[in-house]
């Protein structure tokens, strides 16, 4: 596996990107097809009173009209005597799209009309009328502070080693708080469905989805289908970062539309509507408590966070994970606290609770440095750990000293003058600031199934999906390297729930865990290629064992003997050879803790007198194990610090709390980073194969992208100008003198 | 788009009707042939009256030439989408807001979703899909290639579209302009600094853009 970095692989599927024939959910042209628009609720909470659907009905093209009076029963979704009842919400409420009269959240839907084009579809929706009766609600987290329950379950446990108050007798402490407000994924790609019957058992939906077979399960349990009448197609993705990591209400509504009305119903949300119904970075507070010696040793960490979740549907993330176990400190708490709002569930955003974590233990360490009189940099080597503190093993691989040492040398980290608020460039104030970043690293099960042909092509397939990481890249790279086929000749085929099942796309695994499966498939075609040789190729192989086999080129050579794979199988009179393979961690991981990790670096321009922050440089290092696609993954990088930047500069989803709305449920309100936000950007990878985790080394990036990247903005802001951001975004308003 | 579910005629007659009888004879009378006319106010036929409702629409999409019949409520990204299936167009907004939606209306790059689709007419429109000739990609979808200047690909034909006329227009003389003119396309994959460098790299290329 020595050749990865010699030529780096464009995206597989880059052409198809750039000329427009990539095809998205929404692009698939079937006969018939009808348009579905949904209207949603104008309160927060509360009851329909009444719902006039008339004028919609009998404007031109509709075909039907859904509400909770005609809306079809899901059979998934009627109680089962046989099992017993599911646990209610913490928040009390069950959520059922078009099941009642109840609204549970503002943008609810509370119609669907399916009509013959799509601006017919959208006209009839606006013709809808409802009445409500209002009820009381709560929308803002920092209102219901004192409303945090406990999650169910050993994931909600409080976790404590040592003693939990020992921060409080240390020489230095520090007791802050962190905010962060609603963030919502907002993908380019607007999220839908589209769903077809075929009579009454049988559907095929082409969805914006992480993940085909989850999707496939979701509409199997709501309709009470057969797996094999069920097939969700979902090729390309247009981007997801968490929020297409389940099937949504909305999808099962216009899979029941299509089923009422017998035709393929096509569903595109609009952009306000990704803000309500399909997941966010749920608002968080948080408090770290932190005690050292003098000397930068830490003595206790206490670390509590409360989040907000939906009234019909707990959510819950790994928030104060990485203060158990990033640094060395005998004494550390957590403890985490959800509480249930009148809002739609959140769901993991990028990064996700870790990410959340990663901002506040990250600047409460630059702030503990600064008390100190400590480099930032120095005082996490103080505490730095090599093996896990939280489970006691060691980590399977960990390569942090070195990502700090080579991004520090690569922006100039020791040559600024680290007093705050010290260094000018012009007018505006510079300051530099570093962060830490660490996730999960995993290996789940997949299956990939192989195929050699004839015609010198190496087919993969595998229903893993691909949101835009570049899957299919680092699918062919993996199976260059074992088979030794051109990569022109390889194609990896995913987003079909008819291939071998493969996990969702999310947690950083997709690289590690299906491409363990392509790595075992291929190797076991090899071994059939050479027992086909061993057995039936005659003198030539006569007295060869299976190590005297190379693979390259679409060519198996023996000694002096090399043919070609194509050849062989003509030879055969074999079509093809092709093998189905099973893939899953083995029981030496449960003997490690394995982390991806990331270093981040940040250079800042503050504008004293307006408060503006731009991002002057970047560079982020990634200990993410053997790495299988640099561009592919350089892409990923960039992308998480471009995320990074946004999380820490300027987004926010604002709700107007006295009518628990959305006011900013647009690109124009809602700011993401754009071009002229985000500077040039290094990626340096410290590629060493971890030793553990799956026969390519490699561990995962997508998330530690952007773990921790907001601090490192949040506390080069703090050296540019001597202020402490601790709510983000760092907004002008904060700053300005 | 043609009616499929006769179950339904019933229902929308009447304002249908109302609509002829209101407004027929007053604007409409002057642009529609005599027979359709009739065939409507005998309350005919839906799809009489929904033809009555489009205006001809004759655009030159690609190269080619389109003698089409639209509703003027269509918007050109929608008409490419929807009727056209010219997906490569994409949406992200339909509010003009985020840019995946560029195309070129007679060389200059618009946003399709903020663009009604009869206000093309008599013009040249190029999509993502007319701007390789044949085999060979544009030199700047080559360098979104070779500088992998998008990851899930969604907002990249709005880039490219953008990108092209973005050097056409002289706007991409250094890093910094590219980055101010390239920001009414979001990628929220964060592609930009790679796509930063691949509009220098084409621009630099010195190749026909
Ligand atoms: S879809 Fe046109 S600008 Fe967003
Ligand atoms: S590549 Fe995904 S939005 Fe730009």
């Amino acid at each position: 596996m020595g050749q990865f970095f010699e030529d780096p692989l464009d995206r597989v599927d880059g052409r198809l990107k750039v000329t427009g024939a990539a095809r998205y959910f929404a692009e698939y042209d079937l006969p018939d097809m009808t348009f579905a628009v949904m209207a949603t609720s104008a309160i927060t909470r509360g009851k329909i009173l009444t719902i006039d659907t008339k004028s919609a009905e009998r404007a031109p093209g509709v075909l039907d009209v859904l509400t909770y009076l005609n809306m079809p029963s899901i059979p998934g979704w009627q109680s089962d005597p046989s099992k017993p009842a599911p646990q209610a919400a913490l928040g009390g409420e069950r959520y059922r799209v078009l099941g009642s009269d109840q609204i549970l959240f503002n943008g609810q839907p509370i119609a669907l009309v399916v009509a013959d084009s799509l601006e017919r579809a959208q006209y009839a929706a606006s013709l809808i009328k409802a009445t409500y009766q209002k009820a009381s609600f709560e929308t803002d987290l920092e209102k219901n502070k004192d409303k945090g329950q406990t999650v169910r379950g050993p994931r909600g446990a409080d976790y404590n080693r040592g003693d939990a108050n020992a921060y409080k007798t240390a020489a230095v402490q520090l007791e802050q708080e962190y905010t962060i407000p609603i963030e919502t994924h907002n993908p380019m790609e607007l999220h839908g469905i589209i769903a077809s019957w075929k009579g009454n058992d049988s559907i095929t939906v082409y969805a914006k989805t992480q993940g085909v077979k989850s999707t496939q399960q979701s509409l199997m349990n709501a309709f009470k289908l057969d797996q094999k009448n069920v097939q969700v197609f979902s090729e390309f993705v247009g981007g997801g970062f968490g929020m297409a990591l389940r099937t949504w209400p909305q999808e099962i509504l216009v899979a029941a539309a299509a089923k009422k009305i017998g035709r393929p119903v096509k569903l595109v949300m609009s952009r306000d509507q990704m803000f309500t119904m399909v997941g966010y970075r749920p608002f968080s507070i948080q408090q770290i408590k932190l005690g050292s010696t003098k000397e930068g040793q830490l003595t206790g960490l206490v670390h509590e966070a409360l989040s907000q979740t939906s009234s019909y549907e707990d959510f819950a993330e790994g928030t104060v994970n990485m203060s158990k176990f990033m640094y060395a400190c005998d004494n550390v708490a957590t403890k985490y606290r959800i509480v249930p709002l009148d809002i739609g569930v959140p769901i993991w955003m990028r990064g996700p609770g870790e990410a959340t974590g990663a901002f506040a233990l990250e600047t409460a360490m630059d702030e503990m440095a600064y008390k100190l009189n400590m480099d930032p940099i120095a005082l996490r080597l103080k505490n730095y750990t090599e093996t896990d503190p939280e489970r006691n093993r060691p980590y399977s691989s960990k390569y942090v000293k070195e990502a700090y040492q080579l991004g520090a040398e690569k922006i100039g980290w020791f040559k600024r003058n680290p007093a705050p608020r010290s260094m000018k460039d012009g007018e505006w104030l510079v300051g530099y600031g570093m962060s830490s970043g660490v996730f999960n690293a995993s290996r789940g099960e997949a299956n990939c199934r192989a195929v050699v042909k004839d015609d010198g092509t190496l087919l993969l397939q595998s229903a893993a999906s691909d949101i835009g990481p570049g899957t299919g890249t680092a699918m062919v790279q993996i199976a260059h390297e074992v088979l030794g086929y051109p990569v022109d000749k390889i194609s990896f085929e995913l987003g079909n729930s008819t291939f071998p099942p493969a996990p969702s796309q999310g947690g950083s695994t997709t690289t590690s865990t299906v491409g363990s499966a392509v790595h075992i498939a291929c190797s076991s075609l090899k071994n059939k290629i050479v027992n086909l040789l061993l057995e039936k190729g005659g003198s030539d192989y006569a007295g060869k064992t299976a190590a005297d086999f190379t693979f390259s080129d679409g060519n198996v050579r023996a000694g002096n003997v090399s043919v070609s794979i194509a050849s062989l199988l003509k030879q055969q009179n074999l079509p093809a050879l092709e093998v189905t393979e099973n893939s899953k961690a083995g029981p030496d991981q449960q003997k490690y803790s394995m982390y991806s990790f990331s270093i981040h670096f940040a250079e800042v321009r503050v504008h004293p007198k307006t408060g503006v922050v731009r991002v002057k440089r970047v560079v982020t290092v990634a200990d993410s194990g053997k790495i299988i696609s640099p561009k592919t993954a350089a892409s990923q990088m960039i992308g998480g610090v471009t995320g990074g930047i946004g999380m820490a500069l300027m987004e926010e989803s604002v709700i107007d709390h006295r009518y628990g709305r959305f006011i900013n449920n647009n690109f124009a309100d809602y700011h993401v980073p754009v071009s002229a936000d985000i500077p040039h950007i290094d990626t340096i990878f410290i590629d060493k194969p971890d030793p553990v985790i799956n026969p390519m080394g490699a561990k995962g990036m997508g998330e530690i992208a952007l773990i921790g990247f907001a601090a490192a903005v949040g506390n080069a802001v703090y050296h540019a100008t001597g202020k402490r951001i601790r709510e983000l975004p760092i907004t002008p308003d904060k700053l300005i003198e | 788009m043609k009616e499929k579910n006769p179950g339904t005629e019933e229902n929308k007659g009447s304002s249908r009707r109302t609509f002829f009888k209101q407004s027929s004879a007053i604007a409409a009378l002057a642009l529609t042939p005599v027979s359709i006319v009739k065939a409507s106010e005998k309350g005919l036929d839906e799809k009489i009256a929904s033809a009555f409702e489009k205006m001809p629409l004759r655009v030159e999409i690609n190269s080619k030439a389109y003698s089409l019949e639209v509703e003027p409520r269509v918007t050109l990204l929608d008409l490419l989408r929807e009727q056209l299936h010219l997906t490569g167009t994409k949406k992200g907004c339909d509010h003009g807001q985020c840019g995946a939606c560029t195309v070129h209306v007679d060389g200059r790059r618009v946003n399709s979703c903020l663009t009604l689709a009869v206000t093309t007419e008599g013009k040249k429109v190029i999509t993502i899909e007319g701007l390789a000739k044949g085999e060979e990609l544009h030199p700047v979808q080559q360098a979104f290639i070779q500088f992998d200047g998008f990851q899930c690909g969604y907002c990249t034909p709005g880039q490219i579209m953008s990108a092209v006329c973005c050097i056409r227009e002289g706007h991409a003389n250094d890093p910094d302009q590219v980055r101010e003119f390239m920001s009414g396309n979001i990628c929220r994959c964060g592609a930009y600094s790679n796509i930063v460098d691949a509009v220098m790299h084409a621009k630099k290329g010195g190749q026909q853009i």
